[in-house]
């Protein structure tokens, strides 16, 4: 394949990652913006929401199409509603201290990931896309899925930033991101606003697990690379911007899916990490992130 | 009917700041609250705001107990906070902010025209970002967010600090005009002058205690009082 051809390829590949690392990263942003904590077991909640979909898939008796439309609805639901647990639990009880709940989560993550492998085992399986679509380039194939998945996530992150600034429930999110103990002050429960935003998060990365799990299937270890790419996003977009998530989730899933087709995969890795060192010693709080 | 406080004692972890507040605000009547640095002015009003726990005594609205409810339950009984230092939502805009406070009453839009007309200023600055009003306006929308609660009581913690001399009157207005449509307001006040002019009655505090509850009317400039009391 000639070089223009197989950069566009690459480009296309890179927008699926950037798509589906916006959203998952979209999760972990709103999750430490609005509570100051760092979920470690972010990535176990996107590994859910894949094996979630594989098992409502499996279960569902219907033609392909209905069974993931079913999956995208229940999966993200049932791990939020897992997160809200979680929450109640765990995190209010060490009343969302920063150190505390990162020792938290980490346990969190191995409860996950154990549980999954004993109720879903060690191996890898498939989810049928809901639809057979490909589109013919005058240079190669292109799946219809994959770019459905972009344009799906760019839909929900469209309605995420619309659920922010347009609606109460949103004010509310803010308002408690920008001073908890004045939110209170005005009558907002913040406990509350603390459950839905960590069940929000992680329903937002079981959707990108839901999502992915067509393309990549379904494993109990899938949640490692979510987890480092997802920080790595959040960390140069800013922890706490929307907007700087969604710019580095396209820098990063671009970059990731031109120098893994170029190169290698491992280069990539390491250049987006490298990528994260430059900011944390030039700007910290990110590329869009306000100063503390 | 009245804020009602007796025997009140709050601090922070396991410092004690107030041993035994008793205080009393009335409707249609401003009260200060005077004394030293440290002697616990802001404290009593985060304690009264159920923003730090009570160690003991009670705090009644009206007959109504508020000591061990939620802080996120006190405003819905008529306490509404402008504290020290503004502390608005920055990113957000005015109108946001506004939002914000009139979230217990569901924003009522009738509430929201009464604010706005106590503060016009507001009104042309509804779209602009919060932390970037000017100190005075700031100030304003801090107060102003306040009453889209539709308090019954209002506490205010040194709400004229480090303001231009005409920024403060227009505040000291609004406070009058609190206070005639029957809001108690306690306000924090350090500078004489300003609590001769507003309050009603002035409280010193000591070392966490209301140690006297004194009329403005029968004080003026210069009274022992104040170098008993504030030092000047």
């Amino acid at each position: 394949m000639a070089f223009g051809p197989f950069l566009l390829l690459a480009l296309m590949e890179g927008l699926v990652t950037a798509a589906v690392l916006a959203l998952a990263a979209a999760g972990l942003s709103l999750v430490f913006g609005v509570m100051r904590v760092v979920n470690v077991a972010h990535g176990e909640f996107y590994m859910l929401g894949a094996v979630l979909a594989w098992a409502v898939t499996t279960m569902f008796p219907g033609p392909p199409a209905l069974a993931f439309l079913a999956a995208v609805l229940i999966a993200p639901l049932l791990v939020a509603a897992l997160a809200a647990a979680a929450d109640g639990l765990i995190l209010k009880r060490l009343n969302y201290d920063p150190e505390a709940t990162i020792v938290a989560t980490i346990g969190l993550l191995y409860i996950l990931q154990q549980a999954a492998l004993s109720l879903y085992g060690p191996n890898a399986n498939p989810v049928t896309a809901p639809f057979e679509w490909r589109i013919q380039l005058p240079w190669f194939g292109y799946s219809g899925y994959k770019l459905f998945v972009v344009l799906a996530a760019g839909l929900i992150l469209l309605a995420l930033w619309l659920f922010m600034t347009r609606t109460k429930a949103g004010l509310i999110m803010r308002a408690t991101q920008v001073d908890r103990t004045t939110a209170q002050a005005f009558g907002i429960n913040v406990d509350r606003v603390y459950m839905g935003t960590f069940a929000l998060g992680a329903g937002l990365a079981a959707l990108a697990g839901v999502l992915i799990v067509p393309i990549q299937q379904a494993q109990y270890l899938m949640g490692h690379d979510p987890l480092l790419l997802s920080f790595i996003v959040v960390i140069i977009g800013g922890l706490g911007s929307l907007r700087g998530t969604l710019i580095a989730a396209l820098v990063i899933g671009l970059s990731d899916g031109v120098i893994s087709m170029f190169f290698t995969p491992t280069l990539a890795k390491i250049l987006a990490t490298l990528l994260v060192a430059l900011v944390l010693v030039f700007r910290p709080q990110g590329l869009f992130g306000a100063k503390a | 009917m009245a804020l009602e406080v007796q025997g009140l004692t709050a601090g922070y972890g396991p410092v004690t700041v107030l041993r035994g507040v008793d205080f009393r605000a009335e409707p249609r009547r401003i009260t200060c609250l005077m004394g030293r640095n440290g002697v616990g002015k802001s404290t009593f009003l985060k304690a009264l705001m159920g923003l730090l726990p009570a160690g003991g005594g009670t705090i009644s609205l009206d007959g109504r107990a508020l000591q061990g409810l939620p802080a996120h339950d006190v405003p819905k009984c008529g306490l509404a906070y402008v504290p020290q230092g503004r502390r608005l939502f920055g990113p957000l805009t005015v109108a946001e902010n506004l939002a914000v406070g009139g979230l217990v009453r569901r924003n009522d839009p009738v509430r929201l025209e009464q604010v706005l007309t106590l503060f016009p200023r507001l009104r042309e600055r509804l779209s602009q970002v919060a932390g970037t009003l000017s100190g005075g306006e700031q100030q304003m929308l801090a107060i102003a967010r306040a009453l889209c609660l539709d308090p019954k009581v209002l506490l205010l913690d040194e709400p004229t600090e480090g303001l231009q001399p005409s920024i403060i009157a227009l505040i000291q207005d609004a406070v009058v005009t609190l206070k005639r449509q029957g809001v108690a307001v306690v306000l924090v006040e350090q500078r004489v002058d300003a609590v001769l002019k507003l309050a009603d009655q002035v409280a010193f505090m000591v070392a966490g205690r209301v140690a006297e509850t004194r009329d403005v009317a029968g004080l003026v400039a210069g009274d022992p009082v104040f170098r008993t009391y504030v030092g000047v």
